[in-house]
């Protein structure tokens, strides 16, 4: 494994034996397929044979083809705009403060001198990764409730007085994107700081000689070359944040109803689905949330110059 | 191999000007406010269950309680509805086991043939794997409820383990792994001397495989362990994994619910204990693991 996003490929492939028969060659070809034929059928279970159902039931009811009536319905409940916005300002809120903020720290962090104060830095940054899913917003609730919080003195400076106070709709992007940040930060200044590593040092020795301070070099030097792990990182968030479910939900539950069930939109199409026993609206807003990562996600991989084609 | 390993920065070569102080003074402040929020809720939690719901109220945040009051908050997460918390663990740890060996078992040898063995559709196949990897599970989790409901699978332990199995991130590491440790000469050699496509794969990748198992199983487990949003629309009630236990819990906490008329009530912090144990697992694998941590998640970006 390698940190390194400027590594040299591996050696080149392709470099066939003499003697090889275009006999063996496809008798190993057909073993190949014995080895990811499994793999491939959970591929095609698990993510092929779902965005093909989906596709069919948004555009359809009760088996017979229905256009684009499943959307024109979605589209048209006064549920879905409020969510695309919710979703829309958790995102605008979480990205931006991700961006900077994991920049930021991964060149501070970068540069401490010392090797143990460093380590252990990166290591209390990344641990609250382990606490994902509904127990990390489990927890955020005990934060974000002024009576029980080991930080009520802060939430009371922010005049927040009660938990259902915390929760208010205006602060809820707020709320989401720094319990996402908590979560998943971390991770991300790790990798930046590995991605800083294998910035040569002798660039970096240049710059100073030529009188550059830290601040100079982070901007001109160390951030354009992070460029694509920055890029790769909003794409990756950006995708995930669109998903919103959990966090939501959860505040739902603990928030007795100040937080709407319909906050996001796949709690939307969850509902669809649950509640209204309608597959096939759900279907339609599902598809699209996963049109959206689905095209994000193509565009990174084709484009994105993190993967080299192979 | 990370690349800190061998990068020896010398920071204090030139003697601090006043304006470097600042900014080291800056530095620190900053570094030290975040390591805080980071590490002031979980500090909190490993608190937390020591303290009956009053010292939680009235005492600080970081007092530390009695033994005896963590053991009363232990029984009472015990004995609520007859052990359901350990059914919740207990499925958590089954689906999670079950998927871990499934991901292994069509993982390895799929990232083997993908990076070492030239076959027709390789190409297509890591394509669509990258493509896929790289979308969030959470967005195929509707899709997958769609599709096994269709197939009455819903509220069948199959309903987590198979979702769970399918990690294409896994077979992307692995593929990126072998493609590095292993070299295509070695295999020719190997298949030179007789061994067949099987007996390469077992006698020459295998033994070199022990440090990509560990990563993938990483990966695989902490990730399926923390899901809440799959188990929950396919699994519902007792079957449910920890996670959706978790969020059921509140429902009976009356600090939260306040209308609630459960007979049996939990008090905020067995809420807390559970929130522990529901978390242990991953958090235990986490603190061993900060290499995998980095190396998995740069992987991710690194060219194959």
């Amino acid at each position: 494994m390698t940190t390194n996003p400027e590594i040299p490929a591996r050696p080149a492939r392709g470099g066939r034996s003499p003697g090889r028969t275009g006999h063996a060659e496809a008798a190993q070809s057909r073993v190949a397929w014995l080895f990811v034929g499994p793999y491939t059928l959970f591929l095609l279970a698990f993510g092929l044979l779902p965005l093909i159902y989906t596709i069919f039931l948004a555009f359809t009811k009760r088996g017979a083809f229905a256009g684009i009536t499943n959307f024109v319905k979605v589209f048209k409940d006064y549920r879905f705009l409020p969510a695309v916005e919710h979703v829309g300002l958790y995102l605008a809120v979480w990205l931006v403060s991700l961006v900077v903020l994991v920049v930021l720290l991964a060149v501070i962090v970068h540069a401490i001198g010392v090797r143990w104060l460093s380590t252990t830095v990166r290591f209390l940054f990344y641990i609250p990764g382990a606490v994902a899913g509904a127990s990390s917003v489990m927890l955020w609730l005990f934060v974000l409730d002024p009576t029980v919080s080991p930080v009520a003195f802060i939430l009371h400076g922010l005049g927040l007085n009660s938990f259902v106070e915390a929760v208010q709709a205006d602060r809820l992007p707020v709320v989401l994107a720094v319990i996402a940040f908590w979560t998943g930060a971390g991770g991300w200044i790790v990798v930046m700081y590995g991605a800083l590593n294998n910035i040569s040092r002798e660039v970096i020795e240049a710059a100073r000689i030529d009188g550059a301070g830290p601040i100079r070099i982070a901007w001109s030097i160390q951030i354009p070359l992070l460029r694509k792990w920055i890029s790769y990182m909003v794409i990756l968030s950006f995708a995930g944040g669109t998903q919103l479910f959990v966090e939501p939900r959860v505040l739902a539950q603990a928030s007795r109803g100040v937080v709407s069930q319909d906050y996001s939109l796949n709690q939307l199409a969850f509902l669809y689905a649950f509640k209204q026993s309608d597959f096939n609206g759900s279907a339609a807003i599902s598809l699209m949330l996963l049109l959206v990562a689905l095209v994000l996600s193509v565009a990174f991989v084709f484009r994105g110059g993190l993967f080299e084609r192979t | 191999m990370s690349g800190h390993d061998h990068s020896r920065r010398n920071r204090d070569a030139a003697p601090p000007s006043p304006g470097s102080w600042l900014g080291r003074v800056l530095a620190t402040l900053v570094l030290t406010a975040f390591a805080l929020f980071f590490i002031v809720p979980l500090a909190w939690l490993l608190l937390a269950p020591t303290k009956t719901d009053r010292e939680l109220l009235l005492d600080a945040p970081f007092s530390i309680g009695t033994l005896s009051t963590l053991v009363d908050n232990w029984t009472s997460l015990l004995a609520f509805q007859r052990g359901l918390l350990w059914v919740w663990l207990a499925n958590s740890a089954f689906y999670c086991l079950a998927a871990l060996a499934i991901t292994l078992a069509i993982s390895i040898p799929a990232g083997y043939a993908l990076a070492l063995i030239e076959f027709r559709g390789r190409k297509t196949l890591l394509a669509v794997t990258l493509v896929v990897m790289l979308i969030p599970s959470t967005a195929l989790v509707l899709p997958i409820f769609l599709e096994l409901s269709a197939v009455r699978l819903i509220g069948n332990p199959l309903a987590a383990i198979l979702p769970f199995s399918f990690f294409p991130f896994g077979v992307y590491l692995t593929y990126i792994y072998f493609s590095t440790a292993i070299s295509r000469d070695l295999l020719d050699a190997a298949r030179i001397d007789g061994a067949n496509e099987f007996q390469v794969f077992l006698k020459v990748a295998m033994p070199l495989a022990t440090p990509v198992i560990a990563l993938v199983g990483f990966f695989s487990f902490t990730s399926n362990w923390n899901n809440y949003f799959l188990p929950y629309v396919t699994l519902p009630g007792r079957k449910s994994p920890i996670q959706v236990g978790l969020a059921e819990l509140l429902s009976n906490v009356p600090a939260f619910n306040p209308t609630n008329a459960a007979s049996t009530t939990i008090s905020l912090s067995a809420l807390a204990l559970a929130t522990l144990i529901a978390v242990a697992p991953v958090l235990i694998v986490f603190m061993f693991a900060q290499r995998f941590l980095v190396t998995g998640m740069t992987a991710g970006g690194t060219k194959g």
